[in-house]
């Protein structure tokens, strides 16, 4: 029970992951917070905070409206905002206090929609989970309010990219590649939740043959569309030649079997010497990659929510420091961000591999785009071992 | 992509004439907005001003994030730990436990034992009502040689009593230890930034044979402790004025506020308190009064009518600043503030008065995340957030006063605001950069 970091850094919070999700779709996000997340959010976790004026704000709740369960205040300064700025949908994300108050988001919500007539979405985020999680609920929560409800009329050989925020691909290209590349191997992307695609691009989604989660985040999207509209996903991070070619392969089986599948080729578990620090899809993938290219097998480690069914054989998800520093005896490479190199003992080698939602803007310039090409950033450094 | 409905020339509720403005709170509090200039200092910058200490924040994730980066972007992350609360914590009522193993646990990791811990617990403590003491209590218990004092981030109280940052710079101070009192020792309190060698304040200190502390100025962790013997406190922020009276209370050293001030008679009576206080005859100092104004003039010649634009986190007066420039004839068109501390009443009086049309414009304002962020000509801001928000890059890249104070204060000011003007600065990179003045790997 020590949740204790003596020497690591912290994960983007669900709190943010709602922001950041939703950032380019036209809405207003609220997060009901006295201050704190505000600059966190703005600073660490959002690379388009500069450039981009999408409506993101506090509540600043106070002690006294916390105490008496005032929730007209945030009621009433939504509406004032939303009234100012016309935003295409509101959507509000709670903190650590409206949970230990029990703030009743949904009533909220209603409130406001009732007198706004926008819609009005509640995200039950407490700023104690990962981004993965509230950015997850945050896109399935825009597909559940605001796609359509009538069956859509499937476009052959199209496609959604499910899972993208800067937490997760910066804003170096990475996701315009994705799109580039699935497009020169003709499938037709219809929309990436959620970086480069504007909502109207998003509400063709059901029209879509086939999806691909690209991360966690993405993942109860694609549910929920399954669910919809019947479309199949693939789980697997474009990353590199090989396994590019894996996903490519998976598409098209999910798109004629209508089952969901992972692009994922079995790593065998002898000699796992190497571990990836890291989201599990991307780091899943990336340790296809590594094992397709050069034949390497790798070790995910994540440290943060993960989905069933995307780890194998000794992967693992581990969040105490402790654990992290036990699952190094005996590795000798670590992939990861260049914050976890506090706990990475003497004569391992670490390959640094700066990740947003870890080390936020520090290393940004260093992120790769590694979409169709690994080689460049890992063959120098692998092979020098 | 993003679509704009928003009417960029309505800047109702976000923007008041000085002579339509309430005191002190000109705007109605709402849903808030965060500009990405980011040169103030957080509670995680002021607290890395003691020398060797080590800080372990007991927080939920979400808040633990922008402080484990701010230490991290100031090259700090050895100096700084962190212990997660879970929802379990706050379910099954086991903070105390979580505050003091988790603290023990770091310690016991550090490679060298600190000589003091500031631990920082948050919102969700004061709303579970944790026993702090008994934390305290056993932590000091069980590293007798460690100091420990008791911080806090917990801005659901900055409208309640003292702020974070004023109780911050009052803790900051929590940890020195009694010493006999040196009556040659003086110190300066409640400052990011140490106060300029040529200010008025620090000359007349000076003057009269005293030594001066400034937790700034202090290097290693004995150093800080001897600001324990000072037997005089100076304070020119208000957000000092805890700090001030926690120490006349806990250490039995003097208090005396003397406000930063860009007034020649706040001035002259903040120096005539002091010259009283140290038993030196006063006599005003002409020559930094002529100095102070030739460097005005001469930046008048230079600026001209250009508007200029000034916000509250370059100095804790805004008005006074700005109502200064107005008498010498600068165009003074905006301030940006979102609310103005009592020292700016007689300010504030005096702009409506002889100013009227001064435009107030609020920071934090929904509307201050669309209005249009440009000037039509050439301008010059003071403060970071003057300077995004009109889209210049002549500004004066100073937050809290920067430092200075008094007739020489004005003067180095003045001078700034030339160089600001002459040579353009890169704005977008200064601006978001962490506690200026820190260290940054930004």
């Amino acid at each position: 029970m020590k949740q204790t970091q003596a020497f690591l850094s912290t994960y983007t919070a669900d709190v943010s992951g709602v922001c950041s999700a939703l950032f380019e779709l036209g809405g207003m996000t609220v997060m009901h917070d006295p201050s704190g997340c505000n600059s966190t959010y703005n600073t660490h976790d959002e690379p388009r905070w500069y450039d981009t004026d999408s409506l993101v704000f506090i509540s600043a709740l106070s002690e006294i409206e916390a105490i008496m369960g005032d929730d007209q205040k945030i009621i009433d300064d939504i509406i004032d905002a939303a009234n100012q700025l016309k935003p295409a949908f509101i959507a509000i994300a709670g903190t650590p206090i409206p949970m230990m108050i029990g703030t009743d988001f949904d009533a909220i919500a209603l409130e406001i929609e009732d007198a706004t007539g926008i819609p009005t979405m509640p995200f039950p985020t407490n700023g104690m989970h990962s981004y993965i999680s509230g950015a997850g609920m945050a896109l399935a929560g825009y597909a559940k309010r605001m796609l359509k409800d009538s069956p859509e009329e499937v476009l052959p050989r199209s496609m959604n990219i499910l899972g993208a925020t800067p937490l997760d691909f910066s804003v170096n290209g990475s996701v315009a590649s994705m799109k580039e590349f699935f497009e020169e191997n003709g499938w037709n992307v219809l929309s990436t939740w959620s970086m480069g695609s504007s909502p109207e691009d998003l509400a063709k989604s059901g029209k879509a043959e086939v999806n691909l989660v690209i991360s966690s985040v993405g993942l109860e999207t694609a549910k929920f569309l399954k669910n919809k509209y019947g479309t199949p996903y693939v789980t697997g991070t474009p990353c590199g030649e090989k396994f590019n070619e894996f996903i490519l392969k998976a598409l098209e089986k999910a798109a004629g079997s209508k089952d969901e599948t992972t692009a994922f080729p079995d790593i065998p578990e002898e000699n796992r010497k190497l571990v990836i620090f890291g989201e599990s899809i991307t780091s899943r993938s990336l340790a296809s990659a590594l094992y397709l290219e050069y034949g390497i097998c790798a070790r995910v480690i994540s440290p943060i929510e993960t989905p069933d069914g995307i780890l194998s054989g000794s992967d693992a998800c581990l969040s105490e420091e402790d654990d992290i520093t036990e699952s190094l005896k005996g590795v000798k490479m670590v992939i990861g961000d260049p914050m976890y190199k506090p706990l990475i003992p003497e004569g391992v080698k670490h390959i640094p591999l700066p990740h947003e939602a870890y080390s936020g803007r520090i290393f940004r310039r260093d992120i790769p785009n590694l979409v169709k090409d690994i080689t460049q950033y890992f063959e120098r450094r692998l092979l020098n071992e | 992509m993003l679509k704009r409905l928003f009417d960029p020339n309505d800047t109702t509720g976000a923007a008041v004439k000085i002579a339509e403005a309430n005191f002190p709170a000109p705007f109605v509090s709402g849903l808030e907005y965060g500009a990405p200039a980011r040169g103030t200092w957080n509670i995680v910058h002021t607290g890395m001003l003691i020398p060797d200490a080590h800080q372990v924040f007991v927080c939920a994730s979400n808040c633990l994030r922008g402080v484990v980066l701010t230490a991290a972007e100031m090259n700090a992350s050895h100096r700084f730990s962190t212990v997660t609360i879970k929802e379990n914590n706050v379910l099954e009522g086991d903070m105390e436990d979580l505050i003091i193993e988790g603290v023990s646990d770091i310690i016991n990791k550090l490679a060298k034992r600190p000589p003091a811990v500031l631990v920082y617990t948050s919102c969700i403590h004061h709303f579970i009502g944790c026993d702090l003491s008994l934390c305290y209590k056993e932590l000091r218990k069980r590293f007798p040689d460690i100091a420990f004092t008791d911080c806090y981030m917990n801005p659901i109280m900055r409208k309640s009593g003292l702020t974070p940052d004023q109780i911050m710079r009052r803790q900051l101070y929590s940890i020195l230890e009694p010493k006999t009192i040196n009556p040659k020792s003086i110190n300066i309190i409640g400052n990011n930034y140490a106060t300029d060698g040529d200010s008025d304040i620090v000359r007349l200190i000076r003057k009269g044979g005293y030594s001066l502390k400034e937790v700034p100025l202090c290097n290693t962790y004995e150093e800080y402790q001897q600001m324990a013997e000072s037997f005089l406190n100076i304070s020119y922020n208000p957000a000092a004025l805890a700090g001030g009276e926690y120490l006349k209370n806990t250490l039995g050293q003097q208090h005396i506020y003397l406000p930063l001030s860009y007034n020649k008679d706040e001035i002259r009576n903040a120096m005539k308190k002091l010259s009283e206080v140290l038993g030196i005859e006063y006599k005003e100092d002409k020559e930094d009064e002529r100095k102070a104004d030739y460097a005005l003039s001469k930046a008048l010649e230079i600026i001209g009518d250009a508007p200029i634009t000034i916000d509250y986190t370059a100095t804790t007066r805004p008005l006074s600043l700005a109502r200064l420039l107005i008498e010498k004839g600068f165009n003074v068109e905006r301030v940006y503030a979102d609310s103005f501390s009592k020292d700016d009443h007689p300010d504030f009086l005096w702009l409506r008065e002889n100013s009227p049309d001064l435009d107030i414009y609020a920071t934090v304002h929904v509307k201050l995340r669309v209005l249009p962020r440009n000037y039509e000509q050439k301008t010059l801001a003071i403060g970071q957030k003057a300077a995004y928000f009109t889209g210049t890059a002549n500004f004066v890249n100073i937050v809290e006063g920067g430092g200075y104070y008094g007739f020489s204060g004005i003067e180095k000011l003045a001078k700034l605001m030339v160089e600001a003007f002459i040579e353009e600065k890169d704005t977008r990179c200064l601006i978001q950069q962490k506690g200026l003045g820190c260290e940054s790997c930004i």
